[in-house]
């Protein structure tokens, strides 16, 4: 058995959108302080999968436990395991009406009731950590993509969450700002913050990775160690997967 | 206009003064109850229950699909054959604020819906209960497109007012029309009562623009702000309806 522990067990996940059912018996561990990435084709249930781990989405069936509880069926208490569970959206979403700072301060003192001025020093200590420390004014339609998922991403920290989901977090950015993107994210892996990442990025996979999971189609398709992943112990599928995505 | 003092003479006195407060009064207590039955409305719209969905739109389709004139003789004139007898000032406010209402509830919604759904998912994301959501991150940004469109309802609202006058509330128009066939100095009376409107509507539009500064806040607004006169001639983009 392997030494570390999961911090978040799913068994079984079914999720349906009306006839589609969009996740087929799912089943995986994320293991505490280790970083995942999830790959597939689109439509393949990677983003539904993300937004069911802090119950962004109703499941149909099955069961989520996250730091020893079962929060399957939180419901309406669902924001209670959101406070320990960061995430970034592909589109950014800041709030448009905030400045950068406001963003990061908001939830903190909203949420876990922090007073003002220590939440103003931790934000901009994570604007320092994500490299940004001089747009702490701005708005987010004065930042560049680049720049805006590093303040969502500050955002996030801010919570001092346990976890971090990443749902394709460079997907709508520019190829010369994913680099400062992904840098930021492999900075925190480092640190030991546990992840689940939704990417297309298969150097940052390879580098950063500790476990690959590949899905198609609802289901788990593949699930290993990284390099296992990668040295092509892995199913046909995948494999016929990671040859499109690389030599397109 | 041999008498052009008259205007003056008629501006100042008691009974064109209580007229306008009047005046002020009903564009005021209507609007109120206006805003109140249009986020109520929006609010049913947006509702997943198929039952409060289509009450809205039935709401709507009655109150938006007959003039505001027949809803206030409505008021006044058929609901007491049903044992509900309101005065001539409150049928004139019930009828403006149901009126109102249906005009609202798409100003609210249209507000509403352009926060997209992706800033509340956000907001729940860092564990914020659903009124915090909607408190700090929806509603500040549904505001700021509500209160343009929302002031200009208020002008609207000064206008419509007069209509009131048919179920004899003694409003600035009744009162001016009332002084002027005594002495048939129409001109005078009227345009007295004209200066009322132009100062109401005018000083509205101040407290607009003062109102939209404090809804961006210390942010700077893209593109150009509507200047007072454009506001006057309600070529702000999105205002000016026709009723």
């Amino acid at each position: 058995m392997r030494a570390t522990q999961a911090i978040v067990r799913v068994r079984d996940l079914n999720k349906s959108f009306g006839d589609l059912q969009v996740l087929k018996g799912v089943s995986l561990d994320v293991e505490q302080g280790k970083t995942m990435v999830v790959i597939g084709p689109s439509g393949s249930g990677k983003s539904t999968l993300l937004r069911c781990l802090n119950l962004l989405e109703a499941i149909d069936s099955g069961t989520i436990e996250f730091d020893g509880q079962d929060i399957t069926h939180l419901g309406q208490q669902a924001f209670k395991a959101r406070r320990d569970i960061g995430m970034v959206f592909q589109n950014f979403e800041l709030f448009a009406h905030l400045t950068a700072l406001e963003n990061i301060v908001l939830a903190p003192v909203q949420v876990k009731g922090v007073a003002k001025p220590e939440a103003v020093a931790t934000a901009r200590a994570l604007l320092e950590k994500v490299r940004i420390p001089d747009k702490a004014d701005f708005y987010a339609d004065e930042l560049s993509g680049g720049q805006q998922q590093r303040v969502a991403i500050a955002r996030a920290l801010a919570m001092k969450p346990k976890m971090m989901l990443y749902d394709e977090p460079t997907s709508a950015l520019d190829p010369e700002m994913i680099k400062e993107v992904l840098d930021v994210i492999q900075d925190l892996s480092r640190d030991g913050m546990t992840s689940v990442v939704v990417t297309h990025e298969m150097a940052f996979a390879r580098r950063v990775a500790d476990r690959v999971v590949f899905m198609e189609s609802g289901r788990v398709i593949d699930d290993a160690p990284t390099s296992e992943f990668f040295r092509g112990t892995s199913s046909e599928r995948a494999k016929r997967f990671l040859n499109q995505i690389l030599h397109h | 206009m041999d008498k052009p003092w008259l205007v003056v003479e008629y501006f100042v006195s008691p009974r064109f003064v209580w007229g306008a407060s009047l005046t002020l009064w009903i564009t005021i207590v209507s609007l109120f109850f206006g805003v109140l039955v249009g986020l109520l409305i929006a609010l049913l719209q947006e509702s997943k229950n198929r039952y409060l969905n289509a009450f809205a739109v039935v709401y709507l389709w009655l109150f938006r699909g007959t003039p505001a004139l027949f809803q206030i003789i409505f008021v006044f004139n058929v609901l007491p054959q049903f044992g509900v007898t309101l005065s001539s000032f409150w049928s004139g406010v019930v009828a403006l604020a149901m009126n109102e209402g249906a005009y609202m509830a798409e100003i609210v919604r249209s507000g509403l819906q352009a926060v997209g759904r992706g800033q509340r998912t956000a907001a729940r994301a860092l564990g914020m209960k659903e009124w915090q959501v909607m408190r700090s991150v929806v509603l500040p940004q549904a505001l700021r497109i509500i209160i343009p469109p929302t002031g200009n309802q208020f002008i609207g609202m000064l206008k419509l007012s007069a209509l009131v006058s048919a179920v004899a509330v003694e409003e600035l128009l009744l009162v001016a029309n009332q002084a002027a066939s005594a002495n048939f100095r129409y001109v005078e009376a009227l345009s007295a009562a004209g200066l009322y409107y132009l100062l109401f509507t005018t000083l509205f539009m101040l407290i607009q623009a003062r109102i939209e500064d404090w809804a961006w806040g210390n942010r700077g607004r893209r593109g150009k702000k509507a200047s007072l006169f454009e506001r006057m001639i309600g070529v702000t983009g999105d205002g000016g309806r026709v009723r």
